[in-house]
């Protein structure tokens, strides 16, 4: 499979509003980024809330521009926000947002919100678009009777698909997709997953799936990077990182998945303070709250690198943490 | 007399009614969990006790919490007792917050509101809250605006508003949904721990059956404006009975069960408007029969396995995958 995006070198920073003694400070929210995403796959984002996943979906689509480093997508670099290349790109490309109520116009009825792409991109005019449309209210599984209701009128699953409903609509070729099934029950869930997953089947379609719903990741995804604090830890493939986390930090996510009828045993409930990007702990940013860190950790930043065919950044994987042969 | 008790609440709006009749217990200190299909009326149930709904929504039946009748009561009244008593956790975290007020100020201000807190005591307290909740950092986080918050840490933000008022219910809907999984196993431990201190009683309202299994005692699976199945957490979840929740439960991916294509409940939910006239599951159930589409079934006791509203529920000796924990 060929690269449809590369990342090299990604960091994005913002600085915070002013305090009342005036000050502001930066803190990096993706500090130093170099993932591939390969045509036709599903790549899997997941780690702690505030690692930066949402921020680095945003560059990957190229809506904000970092801070350093470059996006290249189909070999070509990223054109700067709001240019005539890049509002060109904007069909290709689309976000299904972590938030459906901030992503939906509150003055447009469920119809005229799926509609719209197709109407800016000039892709579907007439009883065309209202075909289309009509097509995409059934394939997320809303009811065409609720084609002219507000989005204040839906409930939180229903908002959610007219988000999703949107972003296929000028069948894209890319899509990022934040946290897009979190609000759905279970049975609508799996309808949106097997979804996409025709999509990627049918017609190729490359996603970045960002969640917290490990069960789901492991469904969708071919391949799952796994980020903290900035950095990503680990890259392998869904079946390799599930069965056999290596990343002390994956271990301790794989490991909390709730279990239906396990209580809370069986978890490695991390100890000590989230981190906190605005004051990243020295070397491997994981060191304060891991069992198996030394001085060395605290030290040094360990490279994402090879470790008997996987990715991980881990200066322990080398001796303490081997996995046996 | 049950600490909450909710009796044949309806909701319509429009002249349509999507809640049909909501019979729910809730025991001081009882975590109760609240689940099913994405619209059924979960939040509705919730925001119709609280006198959250817009006015163009038709609100019968009653609500007490301690004895205090909520539905038809005065704003006034409903508001002295949901600020004593309730704090709700909503579902939509960034409409919750005030975009353009800085979040610590918003969580002093339900600490006076409810405690009386003021100044100085007030910052600590709200920055003790951003610490119990997770949120690294709270001294200097303190004077930051929402935008400035990553999608988890507003729901954790809001917890921490939530648990200000040091609540005798708390109702959660959807609370750990953006929430990684080892800060939502924090988080659950800390509601746990919170309402064995505190006796604290909640409602956990949640798609993760997974959670919902964790923290609550009981739990209600609603369909299409109705309580379908309510019961004991280990009961439920080894031997559901009403057919959509173990179509629900069949729904659920596995870490282990690789990319095997998910099982999913065929058909759609009815529209509000035009409801089946029977069992409102029927024309997606398996196991329906002309009764089902007939009559209406009614939630009763089923033998021994709590209660159930279908004609023909699934047998108890049937296997299930839930039987395979995965
Ligand atoms: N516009 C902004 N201004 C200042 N800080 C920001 C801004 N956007 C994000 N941040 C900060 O950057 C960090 C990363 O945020 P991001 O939203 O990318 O996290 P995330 O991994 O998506 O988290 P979650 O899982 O909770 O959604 C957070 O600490 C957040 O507070
Ligand atoms: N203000 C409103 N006007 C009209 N209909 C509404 C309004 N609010 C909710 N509804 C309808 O009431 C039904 C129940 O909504 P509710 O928000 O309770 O669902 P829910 O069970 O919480 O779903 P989810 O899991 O998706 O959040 C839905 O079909 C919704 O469309
Ligand atoms: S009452 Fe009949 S239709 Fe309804 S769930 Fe039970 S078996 Fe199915
Ligand atoms: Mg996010
Ligand atoms: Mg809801």
């Amino acid at each position: 499979m060929s690269a449809l995006l590369q990342a090299k070198g990604l960091i994005q920073q913002y600085s915070t509003a002013k305090t009342f003694l005036g000050k502001t400070s930066t803190m990096r929210a993706v500090d130093g980024i170099n993932l591939t995403v390969r045509e036709g796959e599903i790549l899997g984002i997941v780690g702690e809330s505030g690692s930066g996943k949402s921020t680095l979906g945003r560059l990957l689509l190229g809506l904000e521009s970092p801070f350093k480093g470059k996006i290249l997508y189909r070999g070509h670099p990223m054109p700067e926000p709001r240019t005539a290349a890049w509002r060109k790109l904007r069909a290709e490309m689309q976000l299904i947002f972590q938030d459906p109520l901030s992503a939906l116009d509150r003055r447009l009825t469920v119809s005229a919100q799926i509609g719209e792409p197709l109407e800016i991109h000039g892709l579907a005019a007439g009883s065309e678009r209202a075909e289309r449309v009509a097509e995409l209210i059934a394939k997320v599984g809303l009811r065409q009777d609720q084609a002219g209701s507000y989005p204040h009128e839906l409930s939180g699953g229903q908002r959610q698909r007219v988000v999703i409903a949107r972003a296929l609509a000028s069948n894209p070729r890319f899509l990022v997709c934040d946290e897009p099934v979190s609000a759905l029950d279970v049975s609508i869930q799996a309808q949106v997953v097997n979804l996409l997953r025709d999509l990627q089947d049918r017609e190729g379609l490359t996603m970045v799936f960002i969640s917290h719903d490990l069960k789901v990741v492991r469904n969708i995804c071919d391949r799952v990077a796994v980020m903290y604090l900035g950095r990503i830890v680990e890259e392998a493939s869904s079946d390799a990182l599930f069965s056999d986390p290596r990343h002390p930090y994956t271990r301790a996510l794989v490991s909390s998945v709730p279990k239906i009828g396990a209580g809370l045993h069986g978890r490695i409930i991390l100890q000590g303070e989230p981190p906190n990007p605005a004051a990243r702990p020295s070397g491997c940013a994981f060191h304060p709250r891991c069992r198996f860190a030394d001085a060395d950790c605290a030290a040094t930043i360990p490279e994402l690198e090879r470790h008997d065919g996987r990715l991980a950044a881990c200066r322990k994987l080398r001796h303490t943490l081997r996995p046996a042969a | 007399m049950p600490f909450v008790s909710v009796r044949d609440l309806k909701v319509a709006f429009d002249g349509v009614q999507v809640l049909h009749g909501i019979d729910l217990d809730i025991g001081r200190g009882e975590a109760v969990g609240l689940v099913g299909e994405s619209g059924c009326g979960k939040s509705v149930t919730w925001l119709a006790a609280l006198g959250l709904l817009p006015g163009k929504a038709k609100v019968s039946g009653s609500v007490t919490v301690d004895g205090q009748e909520l539905i038809g009561a005065s704003p006034r009244r409903i508001e002295a007792v949901r600020g004593a008593k309730i704090a709700m956790i909503f579902q939509d975290p960034s409409s919750a917050l005030n975009p353009v007020h800085r979040v610590g100020r918003q969580i002093c201000e339900n600490l006076r509101l409810h405690r009386g807190l003021r100044g100085d005591a007030a910052r600590a307290e709200a920055i003790r809250l951003m610490d119990i909740v997770g949120i690294p950092s709270a001294n200097t986080r303190f004077d930051l605006y929402p935008h400035e918050f990553s999608g988890g840490q507003c729901q954790r933000v809001l917890i921490a508003m939530a648990l200000a008022g040091a609540p005798d219910l708390l109702i959660a809907d959807e609370p750990t949904t953006a929430l990684d999984a080892t800060i939502q196993a924090q988080i659950l431990d800390l509601l746990s721990n919170l309402r064995r201190q505190t006796g604290m009683a909640m409602v956990f309202i949640s798609h993760d059956l997974g959670a919902v299994s964790t923290v609550c005692d009981r739990a209600a699976v609603m369909y299409a404006g109705r309580i379908i199945e309510a019961n004991d957490i280990s009961q439920l979840f080894a031997a559901p009975r009403h057919p959509y929740t173990r179509g629900l439960f069949d729904a659920i991916p596995y870490l282990d069960a690789g990319r095997a294509r998910l099982s999913l409940i065929p058909g759609t939910v009815p529209d509000p408007r035009h409801l089946p006239q029977g069992c409102a599951f029927a024309p997606r159930c398996a196991r329906a029969g002309d009764l089902c589409r007939d009559y209406q079934p009614e939630l009763k006791e089923q033998a021994g396995t709590g209660l159930t509203a279908c004609f023909h529920p699934i047998p108890t000796g049937s296997a299930s995958r839930q039987e395979v924990f995965a």
